[in-house]
Parts: C-alpha cells; sequence; structure tokens
C-alpha cells in the first residue's frame, strides 16, 4: 500500500467491537454523539461473539454467534460507523503543553489515533477514546511449548468460531477456566477429536463456583452444554491435571500429563502420562490487555483476581486521564454480561461529559460480578506454576531469553520489570513482552518476596512494561507511503 | 530494599565522594573516584543507566559531534570500543565506517563545511563521492550526491551499559544506593550532607552531581543557576531483518542515525523531537516525526523499506545553553562538582568524565575540563532544606 496518510477528526473513538465495545457504541448512538467503533476483525463481535466467515455461514448457529448476530444488527440499526480490518498502532495525547496544541477551545481532541486500513493509513484526531480491547490470553511456559502446534485456547476459539476449524487432528485441550469445556466441545463439533480435556482445577474448585453460576442459569446452561457434549464423546476431563511438557520437533507429536496440586504445581515424582497429539490447545486464564493505557500512562492497580494488572478506572470506565475511558475485560475480567452493560454504562458516561454534565450515576451491571469474579478466581495467574518453570524453558520467545538468564539478571541487581528488560532483552522482542511480561515480572517478584512474602505486593514492586508505540508491529512500507524528499520535513541542523 | 546495611546504624555513611545521578557520566566517574581510591556512594533514583545513557541510539560517532568535542569524542570512542578491557564487562560496542549523506545542493555544502571543521579538529572525515560512499555501504541508495565518510564510528547497545556499569562498580567496590533519590544538599560541618527521598542521608567530602537534564535542580541545592535545556529525542527500532546494512549512516544536518545491529533490528534516530519534560520524561512520540524520521532512513536505505517497526520512544537529552559540556568544580563551593549535559555526548562521555576524576584525584588531567563558570544565572533561590 501506499499513499498519503488522510486525516479524519471524530468525536469518539472506540477500539475493539465486542460486548463492551458495541453496547457502548450503540449507546453514543442512542445520545446522538458522533462514534466511530474500531476493530481489527472484519465484523463486530469481538473473540466471544466472533461472526463466521461468510463464506461458512449457515447451518445451526451457535448461541454465541447468535447473540453476536443480534449485535451487529442492532449496530446496523443505530447507524453505528464501523471501521472494519482496522489495526490501530499508536494512540497519543494531544494536550501536552506542546505550543502547536495552547489556545484551543472546547471540543478539541485530546488524542491522535495513528491506524492502518487494508487501503489506507489513516490519522484520527479524537475527543473522547474508549479502550475496549478486551484480554491477552495467558500461557505459563512449560518445555516445548513453542513447538508448532500449540496454540492458546482463546486463539483456538477464534479459530473455531470464523474458521470453523481445529487446530489439529487430535487435539489436547488443557489449562483452566470455562474456555476449557467450550473449546473441548467445539472441536469435536468441527469433527476433530479430543485426546484429552486437562484442567488445573479439581471439581472442588469448580463446586465454589456453582452458586455463582447459578445466577447466570444461561451460561450455566450452555456450560454444562458443552460438558455434555464431551462426555458424549467419550471424554472425561482430567482435574488437577497440567500439561509438564510438549514434544515433537518440527510438530508437535505428543504431550506429557501429570499431576498438580491445589497451587497448580507439578507433584513431584508423580506418574505421569504420554499422550499422543497433533494439536494442544491451553491457556492459563486471561489478562485485561492494558498496551494502549500503558502507552498513554494512565494509572493502574494489581488484583490477581481481576486479571493481574489493569486500568484504574470508576465504576463508569472513567480512567485517571480525562477523555481516556475503558470497559469490557480490559478494565478487569468479569466476563461478557458484566461488559454488555460496563460498556453501555461507560457510553453513557462518555456522553454525559461531553455535555458536560458531571456525575455518576448507579447501575443494576454492577450485581452481575459474581459469576465473573468466580471465574476469575479459577483463570488467576498462580504463582506456584511460575516457581515451577525449568531453568532452560524459553520465557521471552521473542527473544529467546530463558528462565536461567532471568534468574542471572536478578543476581547481578535487576529489581524492576524494565531494567529486568535491559538486562535480558525479555520483552524487547515483537509482541513487547506481552506475552512473557506477566511470567518475567512473577519470577521476579518471586524472588524478592522470598518463601514468606507478599508476592502481589512485590508485583505492584517491580511494575509494567513501559507502553511503547507501535500497538502492533507496522510495515514500515505502509507507515510511511509514497513521498519525495521535500516531503520530509528535516528538522534544522544540529548545533555545529 | 537495596539499602546498604550500614544505613540502619545509627550513624550516618561517610564517603569521600558522593556521586548523583547513575548515568553514563556519574557511573564513569564513580568508577575512576573509586579505582583511584576513594570511597565512593552513587545514588540514583532509578535503575543505572535508564535514562537517556540507556535510550539513546547508542552512535558513537565524530559526524555528530560539536568540532571543540572531537578530541574528547576520539578519546571516548577508543574508551567504548575498548570497554571490556578498562570497564571489564561487554556493552556491545561495534566500530565500523560511518558515512553522512546529502541529498541536496544545500546539504552538499553543510557536508562539505562541517566535515572540514571536523577534519581539521582532528576527526579522520573524507569527503567522497556517491559512487565511492555506494562501496562503502553496499545498502546505500542511488539518492545522496555527496557523503562523508570516517572509519572511525560504530555503536553500542545502550541498553546494556547499566548492567555492564553495575558489575564494574560493585567489583570497585563502590556503594551504590539505587532507587532511591536525592531530594537536597547541605554543608554540615565541612562535608556534604546528601538528603534522600526515603528519609536517609549521605555525608561526603565531596559532591559530584551527574544529573543530566535534572542537573538544573540540583545545581540550585546549592545556591547555583544552571540553565539545562531538555531535548525529547525520538527513537524507533525495526524488528530482526536480513542484513541490509553495514556502516553508520547519517546526514547532514545531523538528524539522522541509523544502524543495523548483529541480531538483524535496524535502530532509527537522530533527535526527532517528540513529547515531553523532565517531570513526565519522553512522554508520547509525534507521529509526524517518527514518519519523517523513518522516511529519512528508507531514503538512504531502501531495502528498509521490507521491515517492520517494532518499538519506538522518546527519551531525554540534556544541553546547555551553549550546548558544550558542563563539567568541572561548582563555583563557590568547595568540594563540590558537576558533570554531564554533553550535546550528542554519548561518544564522549565516558572520557569527559574519566578526566574529571583524574582532576578530582589530584591529578592532572589530560586535557581542559569545562567550567561551568560560564553558563551561571542568577541563583534560582536555594531549595536547602533548613540547617540542623
Amino acid at each position: 500500500m501506499t499513499g498519503a496518510i488522510t486525516r479524519h477528526r471524530v468525536e469518539v473513538a472506540i477500539i475493539g467491537a465486542g460486548p463492551a465495545g458495541a453496547s457502548a457504541a450503540i449507546a453514543l448512538a442512542e445520545a446522538g454523539r458522533e462514534v466511530l467503533l474500531i476493530d481489527e476483525a472484519a465484523q463486530p463481535g469481538g473473540r466471544i461473539w466472533r461472526a463466521p466467515a461468510s463464506a461458512l455461514r449457515g447451518g445451526n448457529e451457535s448461541a454465541e454467534i447468535a447473540e453476536g448476530d443480534r449485535l451487529r444488527v442492532r449496530l446496523s440499526a443505530a447507524k453505528v460507523s464501523f471501521m472494519a480490518n482496522t489495526v490501530v498502532w499508536s494512540i497519543g495525547r494531544t494536550e501536552t503543553g506542546d505550543a502547536t496544541d495552547v489556545a484551543r477551545g472546547n471540543g478539541a481532541p485530546r488524542f491522535r489515533i495513528d491506524a492502518l486500513t487494508p487501503a489506507a493509513s489513516l490519522a484520527i484526531d479524537v475527543r473522547s477514546v474508549l479502550v475496549a480491547i478486551g484480554t491477552t490470553e495467558r500461557i505459563i511456559p512449560f518445555p516445548g511449548w513453542t513447538i508448532p502446534g500449540v496454540i492458546g485456547l482463546a486463539a483456538t476459539t477464534i479459530l473455531l468460531k470464523s474458521q470453523r476449524m481445529a487446530p489439529g487432528q487430535r487435539v489436547v485441550v488443557a489449562g483452566t477456566g470455562p474456555l476449557l469445556a467450550s473449546v473441548a466441545a467445539g472441536v469435536l463439533k468441527v469433527g476433530a477429536e479430543v485426546a484429552a480435556v486437562v484442567d488445573l482445577a479439581g471439581p472442588g474448585d469448580w463446586l465454589a463456583a456453582l452458586p455463582a453460576l447459578a445466577r447466570e442459569p444461561q451460561a450455566a446452561a450452555r456450560g454444562a452444554g458443552w460438558l455434555c457434549d464431551c462426555l458424549r464423546a467419550g471424554v472425561r476431563p482430567r482435574f488437577r491435571s497440567g500439561v509438564m511438557a510438549a514434544e515433537g520437533e518440527d510438530r508437535l507429536k505428543s504431550v506429557i500429563l501429570g499431576p498438580v496440586d491445589s497451587t497448580g504445581a507439578p507433584v513431584p515424582a508423580s506418574t505421569i502420562r504420554r499422550v499422543a497429539c497433533d494439536a494442544l490447545a491451553i491457556g492459563h486464564g486471561l489478562a485485561p490487555a492494558t498496551e494502549v493505557t500503558r502507552l498513554l500512562r494512565a494509572d493502574h492497580v494489581f488484583d490477581r483476581d481481576l486479571g493481574g494488572w489493569r486500568p484504574d478506572t470508576d465504576s463508569e470506565g472513567r480512567t485517571s486521564l480525562p477523555g481516556l475511558y475503558v470497559a469490557g475485560d480490559g478494565a478487569g475480567l468479569r466476563g461478557a454480561t458484566y461488559a454488555i452493560g460496563a460498556g453501555s454504562a461507560t457510553g453513557d458516561a462518555i456522553a454525559r461529559d461531553l455535555e458536560g454534565i458531571g456525575g455518576r450515576r448507579s447501575h443494576s451491571f454492577a450485581s452481575q460480578v459474581p459469576l465473573g469474579r468466580a471465574m476469575g478466581r479459577l483463570i488467576r495467574q498462580r504463582p506456584a506454576m511460575s516457581a515451577a518453570i525449568a531453568p532452560d524453558t524459553v520465557i521471552c520467545r521473542c527473544e529467546d531469553v530463558t528462565r536461567e538468564e532471568i534468574e542471572a539478571a536478578i543476581t547481578n541487581g535487576a529489581r524492576e520489570i524494565n531494567q529486568l528488560k535491559h538486562f535480558t532483552r525479555c520483552g524487547m522482542g515483537p509482541c513487547q513482552g506481552r506475552v512473557c511480561g506477566e511470567v518475567a515480572a512473577e519470577i521476579l517478584a518471586l524472588h524478592l518476596a522470598g518463601p514468606t512474602g507478599d508476592i502481589d505486593s512485590m508485583r505492584r514492586h517491580v511494575g509494567q512494561w513501559t507502553g511503547r508505540a507501535p500497538l502492533r508491529p507496522v510495515p514500515l512500507d505502509t507507515m510511511i507511503g509514497d513521498f519525495t524528499y521535500d516531503d520530509i520535513p528535516v528538522p534544522e541542523p544540529a548545533p555545529l | 530494599m537495596s539499602k546498604p546495611s550500614h544505613l540502619t546504624q545509627n550513624r550516618r555513611a561517610h564517603f569521600d565522594v558522593a556521586v548523583v545521578g547513575g548515568g553514563i557520566h556519574g557511573c564513569t566517574l564513580a568508577l575512576f573516584l573509586a579505582r583511584g581510591g576513594m570511597s565512593v556512594a552513587l545514588v540514583e533514583r532509578g535503575s543505572l543507566c535508564r535514562e537517556a545513557s540507556g535510550t539513546n541510539a547508542g552512535t558513537l560517532t565524530m559526524q555528530m559531534t560539536r568540532v571543540a568535542l572531537i578530541p574528547y569524542a576520539l578519546k571516548g570512542h577508543e574508551m567504548w570500543a575498548t570497554a571490556h578491557d578498562w570497564l571489564g564487562h561487554d556493552v556491545g560496542t561495534v566500530v565500523c565506517d560511518g558515512l553522512s549523506l546529502a541529498f541536496t545542493e544545500r546539504e552538499a555544502e553543510i557536508l562539505t563545511y562541517r566535515a572540514g571543521l571536523r577534519r581539521d579538529a582532528g576527526a579522520p572525515i573524507e569527503l567522497v563521492s556517491a559512487a565511492r560512499a555506494q562501496e562503502i555501504e553496499p545498502g546505500l541508495s542511488k539518492e545522496p550526491i555527496l557523503a562523508a565518510h570516517c572509519p572511525v564510528d560504530g555503536y553500542t547497545s545502550a541498553y546494556l551499559t547499566g548492567l555492564a556499569y553495575r558489575r564494574a562498580l560493585l567489583e570497585a567496590g563502590v556503594t551504590l544506593y539505587e532507587r532511591v533519590a536525592a531530594i537536597g544538599a547541605e554543608r554540615a560541618n565541612g562535608a556534604h550532607l546528601l538528603h534522600l527521598a526515603d528519609g536517609g542521608g549521605i555525608s561526603a567530602t565531596r559532591l559530584a552531581l551527574c544529573g543530566g537534564v535534572w542537573l538544573e535542580e540540583m545545581c540550585a541545592w546549592l545556591g547555583i543557576g544552571l540553565p539545562i535545556k531538555v531535548l525529547v529525542n525520538q527513537l524507533a527500532v525495526t524488528e530482526r531483518m536480513r542484513p541490509v546494512m553495514r556502516t553508520v549512516i547519517g546526514i547532514a544536518s545531523g538528524l539522522l542515525s541509523l544502524k543495523q545491529f548483529a541480531n538483524g533490528s535496524i535502530v532509527i534516530g537522530g533527535g526527532w523531537q517528540g513529547i515531553g519534560d523532565r517531570e513526565r520524561g519522553g512522554e508520547a512520540l509525534r507521529t509526524e516525526s517518527l514518519i519523517g524520521n523513518v522516511r529519512l532512513a528508507c531514503h538512504a536505505i531502501p531495502a528498509m523499506r521490507g521491515g517492520r517497526l517494532a518499538r519506538a520512544w522518546a527519551g531525554l537529552e540534556a544541553e546547555t545553553a551553549d550546548a558544550m559540556p558542563a563539567a568541572g568544580p561548582v563555583p563557590g563551593v568547595e568540594n563540590a562538582f558537576v558533570c554531564g549535559s554533553v550535546h550528542s555526548g554519548y561518544t564522549s562521555g565516558p572520557y569527559i568524565a574519566r578526566l574529571l576524576a583524574e582532576q578530582i584525584l589530584g591529578r592532572e588531567s589530560a586535557r581542559p575540563l569545562f567550567p561551568i563558570d560560564r553558563l551561571l544565572e542568577p541563583a534560582p533561590g536555594a531549595t536547602l532544606p533548613a540547617t540542623e
């Protein structure tokens, strides 16, 4: 792609068209505000309500796809502008005391969004931004986790929903949380084999979540349905079990399964089992995706049961930065039902803030927390799992940094996460530490806390990666477009 | 948490020297003072070499160095190139050819003039034709009309300096106060008393302020007005890509620095200005500047177009009123020194700090320093805590 960068201006931009972002867009459109909904996917829906590729439409659609379809209809009825297939690669504040930003009236843009579509490079000036980008999948490294054929649980749901495709012919589904049953059922539905379902949690952990599940009968029924699908196919979940290793050279051939204790740590000297498979769908929970709010330097708080680090928001999604809002799981894991309510409430709040009407309102969605909280506990990051990672296991797959290299950096005095990054290159690669950050921070925090210390307070102490642009790697060719030398505003010569 | 155990005792620790600021200047000064036999405390509010010294492009070049600093930069270059020997730890220095390019007639004039002055000052720079430049750098585009070639060029991996210096400082017996800010200083009983943000203090016979862009506030502790300008330099790095260049590339105006590291990533710099200040740090990028900087880079090395931008950031750089270093004694304050704030001073930094160390150790400096008398303004009002 070539060509100049086109400039746009809109009152409110929403990044992410999942349940939270889409609900907020509808609320804003109904309040008469000018709103632009941006997503990397071809259609709104996010991960949970992902639309199938259009060629694969038809037949008996799942409940989630049906819900997504209702949302897509509502969005188009509300006349929300949707910018599809668009990657936001940077967001910057325009209100920074910079000379060019002085003396602007009300309504002036507060943020600039840089984005790429398949056809154009865009700069969008906006008054308010809602970040509704959901979560990043967590995988606690184990030997072999970078072998092709190993895929995230949440990533597998995208494959299943949009492409109706399993990651392999014979799939081991492992990790923790409600995605296990959902993915196992999905794999069976598209005609692949489920070799095993391996759950870190024990039956007792699930029983503890039952009262919360009972308050959301639809979700409970859906979960029960997935479980029945598995049992009918002869697949019984192995509770209190984990993947000890994945094996294979260029391609996954088998996984080693073994028992874990209540902390998620492998039980030493126990019986292990090798299971042949060509795909491993594994996930150890989800974490709020904080790359945008870190880039903008909003305040964050650490709350393990809500997914770890999350932007600090009030009940209507306002962050520490005027004009910047967060809603949905990206503000803390509470699930889709909550995200719909939070998205609408945040949309209302943005509209009121734009009109200069102060104050907060109470919202009924706030009572829909128990299930999200229960699931959040089930998929929280377990310190014992990071503690059990073997020395030669790769933690940062972009830069090939192993556990022992991180330990060596700690021995050499690394005490905060960005210093650790300089010492090891951990987190310096194309994913910008999204994959390894939580684990590297946990290893450092475990060291600082010692056997008896408070690991969560040490996580706060070691901090988060500094947010950097680009939010996604950007092809330079696309970024710079066509130009002549005269188009480059070369600054005046430096002093001689 | 890294507080030395003797601080928990009632008596305040006393040192021959307290160095404030753990960048290249402060670390090098502390290292040579300790090796010279002094007891040294180094105070850094964050982690070592994580501000300008760890976030700059790492370019070691004569072609962006101020003419009057060339003799110092040549010595500094030699120090970087031999860091493994004198520092004892690797900072990834690569010595290679450097090319400064001119794309227009006006730039060719600037280049000819600047290269001439730098050559007169001792830098082995020679003007070469575009064809010759392409022999030196096969990745070069057909766009340049003239180039200046210098075989004394290269780069370090700036992010590695913190680890390397930290190990060297501990080996030399320097007491490190990391992640604790110095917040003021006063004279007490003929010594300097440095106040720390955690309520502690350090007593030292000599005080050396090496605070980079924060030198202005530090000098105010002593009642000295030393204005320091803050530059917010944008930098970008690509993902790893196939080898597309083997030299350090700049342009006549000095506002490009470009090199490919051994791992395949290309660092793009040159001092295009982002948004920030000394309170907020390098807070945000100007996308237009980022795009301009990358366009300039691709104009020089076209194969870069096939790469992807992995990360971009802004780091602070300090500059005095005349863009020359502040390095020498503090006038009117006994046993107090400043060191730092050198425009494009990464190359010469270690050497200038070593010169100051020699002076403080009472040895003869090989070259004159850069006393700050010329830069002083009326004191902004001391922010000293009341003397006890």
